[in-house]
């Protein structure tokens, strides 16, 4: 089982219920904005706390209230690209892909991430001087660099153009395909969602 | 005219610079963790800390040198231990004089500090966490570094208030020639004997030129480290 989540967790001022159970390579969470979607993949990446119920991926438990597990975000491994990226503003772009980066448990190699998301050449720039598509295609190589052994997506798509877009899909397709990891996928756009996801959840 | 500074200025302008250097040396670490502490973490007692931190800046600083006297004495409690345990005493000691100036320097150095440490994102952080990085190096690798130039700041605004450093000081460590007058002590001592203008004038213009170079010394250190749009002023 790729997926077998059950939480009930503050968003906002109320406690909402998410429970997913599936084998699909990728499931979609998606529902009208302030429902609580990026409280949800903070709650499974470890940097919020679920009020209760538990969370396994790929047969892994990461948190379960009944047994007292809480694993910290830093032994979670998520690959997680935040809607708002997140790159280190003080850190070239080498230097962010370099942050988490475990060759010996990688997927791919440096090399081959700069190459498959077509980035090598901004590695000494600095995250502000990079186009919007540039940043999220880094934010997504920083997170298949630290070996992760699942895929958090907030949002892949927004503030792009339909050409940038277009490309940061295929790139899920490939991820999704080639490297077969779980994933969750965050987003209110149906396209995307009907194109990527093996499973979809509304939350509302 | 003698060619100045006369050996008795530098021996003033020395014992300035050993006291304030001491000072800040010792205060930075704890101005960092009480700016961490009051920036990033909600604890009960929390505003009482905020308060004492902040008190040198607001009380007369004769007070806070009779309060150090007290508790600093050979005879107060934390004198009388220190003396006992480690056989160091402060009291009239230029040693005295630093801690007086660290005191003093403290708020301000607490306040830079703080400032800059909110506003490092803390989903930065989060993020940092999420590709393995445990809260210790997240802090060294994120939280430190982007808050540096406030670090910068502080030392800088801490260096420049011990350097003025007079009414704690006097109080607490004194008035001695070559263990705790310092320039202002010194220049305030000119000023209580007749015909001595000419030696209180070089002490100020001394006094100027030190904070117009720690001044600048820290712009140049900011913009060197952080870019020419960085300032600490």
């Amino acid at each position: 089982m790729s997926f077998d989540i059950a939480v009930t967790y503050r968003a906002g001022e109320s406690a909402r219920e998410f429970a997913v159970t599936s084998d699909a390579g990728l499931v979609a969470i998606t529902g009208p904005s302030g429902i609580g979607k990026t409280t949800l993949l903070n709650c499974v990446a470890g940097l919020n706390r679920p009020l209760s119920g538990h969370v396994r991926i790929g047969g892994e438990t990461l948190f379960d209230s009944a047994a007292g597990v809480d694993l910290p975000p830093e032994r979670r491994r998520a690959g997680y690209v935040f809607q708002d990226l997140r790159l280190f503003p003080h850190r070239t772009v080498a230097a962010n892909l370099a942050y988490g980066e475990r060759a010996e448990a990688a997927l791919m190699s440096r090399a081959e991430a700069l190459d498959f998301l077509g980035i090598g050449h901004l590695a000494r720039r600095y995250p502000a001087t990079l186009s919007g598509g540039e940043a999220k295609r880094v934010a997504i190589g920083r997170a298949l660099l630290s070996a992760p052994r699942f895929l958090l997506l907030d949002e892949p798509l927004t503030s792009l153009d339909s050409a940038r877009a277009e490309e940061i899909l295929r790139l899920l397709e490939r991820i999704r395909d080639d490297l077969e990891l779980p994933t969750l996928l965050v987003s209110h756009a149906a396209a995307e969602v009907e194109r990527l996801a093996g499973e979809i959840v509304v939350l509302d | 005219m003698t060619a100045w500074p006369t050996p008795a200025e530098w021996g003033i302008v020395a014992l300035s610079l050993k006291v304030s250097v001491l000072a800040v040396a010792v205060t930075l670490p704890f101005a960092y963790g009480l700016a961490w502490l009051l920036a990033r973490r909600r604890f009960p007692g929390r505003i009482l800390i905020d308060a004492a931190v902040h008190l040198p800046l607001v009380l007369p600083p004769v007070v806070t040198g009779w309060v150090l006297l007290l508790l600093f004495g050979r005879t107060g409690p934390l004198g009388h231990w220190l003396e006992r345990t480690a056989g160091l005493v402060l009291v009239f000691r230029w040693t005295g004089a630093a801690l007086a100036a660290a005191v003093m320097a403290l708020p301000l150095m607490v306040r830079a500090m703080r400032l800059s440490i909110e506003a490092v994102d803390r989903r930065l952080v989060g993020a940092a966490r999420t590709l393995g990085a445990t809260p210790w190096r997240a802090f060294l690798t994120i939280t430190l570094p982007l808050s540096l130039p406030g670090v910068m700041a502080g030392t800088m605004l801490g260096f420049a208030r011990s350097l003025g450093e007079f009414g704690a000081t006097i109080t607490f460590a004194s008035n001695i020639p070559g263990q705790t007058r310092t320039l202002p002590l010194a220049i305030y001592t000119g000023l209580q004997v007749p015909g001595a203008e000419s030696e209180v004038a070089r002490l100020a213009i001394i006094s100027v030129l030190l904070s117009v170079a720690a001044l600048l010394a820290s712009e140049l250190l900011v913009r060197r480290s952080h870019g020419r749009r960085a300032h600490v002023l």
